[in-house]
């Protein structure tokens, strides 16, 4: 199998390593070579941070590029927009519409563009965009946004089967937010 | 059973593995994990040095007590082990001592690139480069073999992308050589003849191990099955050519990307010292070489020199990381096709947390119009727009004995003017020997200790200042004010940055003091677990005028729209910085 591209993009913060961490597991689970590429130290303040997901017969680089991503699961809108050209040419992006402000655009040295999802639609990327922030916060906590938003990414995966995500849940979060984080899981992958 | 392991943490799995017993680091991305992962194998001891000259020195003590060790630091780390790294060279161990190294090409978390196989070449100290989690983990084992069959400190040389990567690993057993007894030995001392003989032996060591170099599997020729084909280029000198390429470490994984089959590969796991006969033989094998390496052309040097043909840094950048889309633009191939939107998107530079007890000093340094001489850490931050209330930094320590500098030659105008800010964790580091260059020298400089009890920019590492070790178990503690006291400073004054008021009284009274001071300004960092909260601030809509003057600070919690203040609950932690900025009672926090 060729390799397939799949790319984390947030802010600092957000959980994105969780998501990745999740999503690596999953894959070698399915008997995958699998790598993972993240990002630590200064940008996970606040900054803007991407995890490489790359899995197939046999993966080399361990990061994707412009133009090779066959999808992007975006925590926040911006940057969606910002890590878009990295999306294949009919690729499809997932967006959690959250607005998380930069500084820049705080301190007023920025406007941050408005009505994204629709300028990458009419880009001519397939996007599935949602509320998975709300999604997290009904389920019991903001923090199960990537989780919510890992939901979601499975639907685009309908041969693994429902139990690897839960054992791949079970394995990476602590008991005690289990419940909340299942259910966030649940109701991220049924939205539309 | 097979497992994803991130780079650093197969390192560690290597290590212990190999039996190490001893791990002395100081922390930097992206080493960091290396000593933190292996920190959780009870069987190896693990510590944080103040800086990595120290945890150099005491992992080679370690080797002396006859048990295998270890050290692992960033690449400008290793400029501070440096000097013990020439002559640890030299003398020799008594059981296994691998140094790692972790570079950074793109800089994602550093100040500067700089490539540390010249390290190698300088102390002739062989190194190994994995290109993947797998080959961390086997290499760091072989690495002990190294270093005990020649009797040399051996290096793993990793990068961003091999330590921050996972990739699949397969784990073995740990096996621990018995501890080799300490003897004394008298060509140990390093002076006059003992190290004219241990050059001498150090030069035959080298020998030995471009020896090894030329028939170790750890260097090994891949073939591709399509070279026949050649590769896509706009470059005619590389059209219709088979095409040899030589390599390591991640650029070995974005040539078999590019190149997948249609290229023969050279790839090094060690890239010093390197092979002689294996690399003429390569380069006669095929019709054109092309050298691939992040950074500087050392292997293309070394290829020139033994007067082979390459293509490399005239084609491949020296500087910043590669991508496979660098490489397919540097030879003039094909880049895929990508959309990118009309809008301007705004950049999302780190920020300094809600709540971050650094906030405070650099407004109040910016409102006095400081010259501010900045070190290296979350502080750093200070630098960025809103506050902009640094000027300059260099590297660990350089606050101090930089700002000591600047005073001489400026005199008065600099004293009453500037100041020096640095972290605990930097201090320890290297401040201490800055803040004796003042007080000895006597400049009336100003030194601002940032003590927020964590080494907070790599991700929370206790430090000699918390009185924790790595393991968070009690330790000792440096007691900071009795420290600057002791090394002559009379004025030694301790504030709280999340008062504003008294933050500026007392570093206008030390500005103008006529003797060097030091100021402690003491809170811990809020990503600390255990670090009190106090309840978000509360905006008064009615009292907000919108003046702005709380988006001076630059929280990443206070934003204005339509006119009126608004806090990000999720972020405030009601430090009460913004609600001594406004003058209209808008921003009240819970009384305390
Ligand atoms: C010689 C060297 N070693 C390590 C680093 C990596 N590094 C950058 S900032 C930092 C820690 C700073 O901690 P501290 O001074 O306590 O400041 P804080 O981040 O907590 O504000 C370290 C270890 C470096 N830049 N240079």
């Amino acid at each position: 199998m060729e390799t397939k591209n799949i790319m984390i993009v947030g802010v600092g913060g957000q959980g994105t390593l969780l998501a990745s961490k999740l999503l690596g597991y999953v894959l070698l689970k399915q008997g995958y070579d699998v790598k993972v590429s993240e990002v630590h130290g200064m940008s996970q303040r606040g900054g803007s941070v991407v995890t490489y997901v790359r899995y197939g017969d046999k993966v080399y680089s361990p990061v994707i590029d412009r133009g090779e991503a066959d999808m992007i699961l975006a925590f926040e809108q911006l940057e969606a927009a910002r890590w878009l050209p990295y999306l294949k040419k009919g690729g499809r992006i997932i967006v959690n519409t959250q607005r998380m402000e930069p500084m820049p655009v705080i301190t007023e040295a920025a406007v941050y563009p408005e009505d994204l999802v629709g300028k990458m639609r009419a880009a001519g990327a397939e996007v599935d965009a949602g509320d998975f922030l709300e999604i997290a916060t009904k389920a019991g906590s903001a923090k199960a946004v990537n989780i919510a938003l890992m939901g979601r990414l499975s639907v685009y995966f309908p041969d693994i089967p429902g139990e690897v995500w839960q054992e791949a849940i079970e394995a990476n979060v602590p008991p005690k937010f289990l419940d909340l984080n299942r259910i966030a899981f649940e109701n991220g992958s049924k939205m539309s | 059973m097979k497992e994803l392991m991130l780079g650093n943490k197969a390192v560690a799995r290597g290590l212990y593995e190999a039996g190490c017993s001893f791990i002395s680091s100081y922390p930097g991305t992206p080493s960091t994990e290396i000593t933190e992962e292996a920190a959780k194998y009870d069987e190896i001891y693990c510590e944080w040095a103040p800086n990595e000259k120290v945890a150099l020195e005491a992992a080679h003590g370690a080797t002396l007590g006859g048990v295998r060790a270890s050290c692992a630091m960033k690449h400008v780390g290793l400029n501070v082990a440096a000097d013990p790294l020439f002559t640890i060279s030299y003398q020799g161990l008594n059981a296994g001592l691998v140094i790692c190294v972790a570079d950074d090409p793109g800089m994602h978390s550093s100040q500067n690139e700089q490539d540390s196989r010249h390290y190698a070449f300088a102390a002739k100290v062989p190194m190994l480069e994995p290109s993947d989690s797998e080959e961390a983990l086997l290499y760091t084992k072989r690495a002990y073999e190294i270093s005990e069959q020649f009797n040399t400190p051996v290096f793993i040389k990793l990068c961003t992308r091999v330590s921050h990567s996972q990739s699949v690993v397969s784990k073995g057993e740990r096996t621990v050589p018995a501890q080799v007894p300490y003897k004394k030995d008298p060509t140990k001392v390093m002076m006059t003849l003992n190290s004219r003989n241990a050059h001498v032996r150090v030069e035959q060591r080298t020998r030995d191990l471009i020896e090894f170099a030329e028939t170790d599997p750890i260097n090994r020729v891949i073939r591709g099955s399509k070279t026949a084909e050649g590769i896509e280029s706009d470059i005619f000198y590389l059209q219709n050519k088979k095409i040899g390429v030589i390599t390591s470490s991640t650029s070995y994984q974005y040539a078999k990307e590019v190149w997948g089959e249609n290229v023969d590969i050279l790839k090094l796991g060690m890239v010093y010292p390197l092979p002689e006969k294996l690399i003429l033989d390569f380069a006669a094998s095929v019709d054109h070489v092309i050298v691939l390496e992040e950074l500087d052309p050392i292997i293309e040097n070394h290829c020139k020199a033994l007067g082979i043909k390459v293509t490399g840094k005239e084609l491949f950048p020296i500087c910043g990381e590669f991508s496979s889309n660098t490489i397919r633009e540097c030879v003039k191939a094909t880049v895929p096709e990508f959309t990118v939107l009309d809008d301007d998107i705004p950049g999302r530079p780190p920020v300094m947390c809600a709540g971050c007890p650094h906030r405070g000093i650099f407004y109040v340094l910016k409102k006095l119009k400081c010259m501010v001489y900045g070190d290296i850490g979350c502080y750093t931050l200070g630098a960025v727009a809103p506050l902009n209330a640094m000027d300059l930094n260099v590297c660990m320590g350089a606050s101090c004995s930089g700002l000591h500098g600047f005073n001489k030659a400026m005199g008065e105008v600099g004293e009453k003017n500037s100041v020096g800010v640095i972290g605990d964790s930097t201090f320890v580091h290297s401040g201490i020997t800055g803040i004796t260059d003042i007080s000895y020298n006597m400049s009336n400089s100003t030194v601002i200790i940032l003590d927020n009890s964590i080494t907070g920019m790599t991700g929370h590492q206790q430090n000699p200042t918390t009185g924790k070790n790595l393991r968070g178990e009690p330790a000792g503690k440096v007691d900071l004010e009795a420290l600057c006291r002791a090394l002559g400073y009379n004025r030694v004054t301790v504030i709280d940055p999340y008062d504003m008021a008294e933050t500026e009284r007392v570093i206008k009274e030390e500005l103008q003091a006529e003797e060097p001071s030091i100021i402690i300004s003491r809170r811990p960092c809020v990503m600390i677990k255990g670090t009190v909260h106090k309840p978000p601030i509360k905006p008064d809509k009615d009292k907000c005028v919108g003046c702005k003057m709380c988006m001076q600070i630059g929280c990443p919690a206070i934003s204005v729209r339509d006119g009126k203040v608004e806090i990000d609950t999720t972020l405030c932690i009601g430090c009460n910085v913004c609600t001594q900025m406004c003058k209209f009672g808008a921003l009240c926090g819970e009384e305390s």
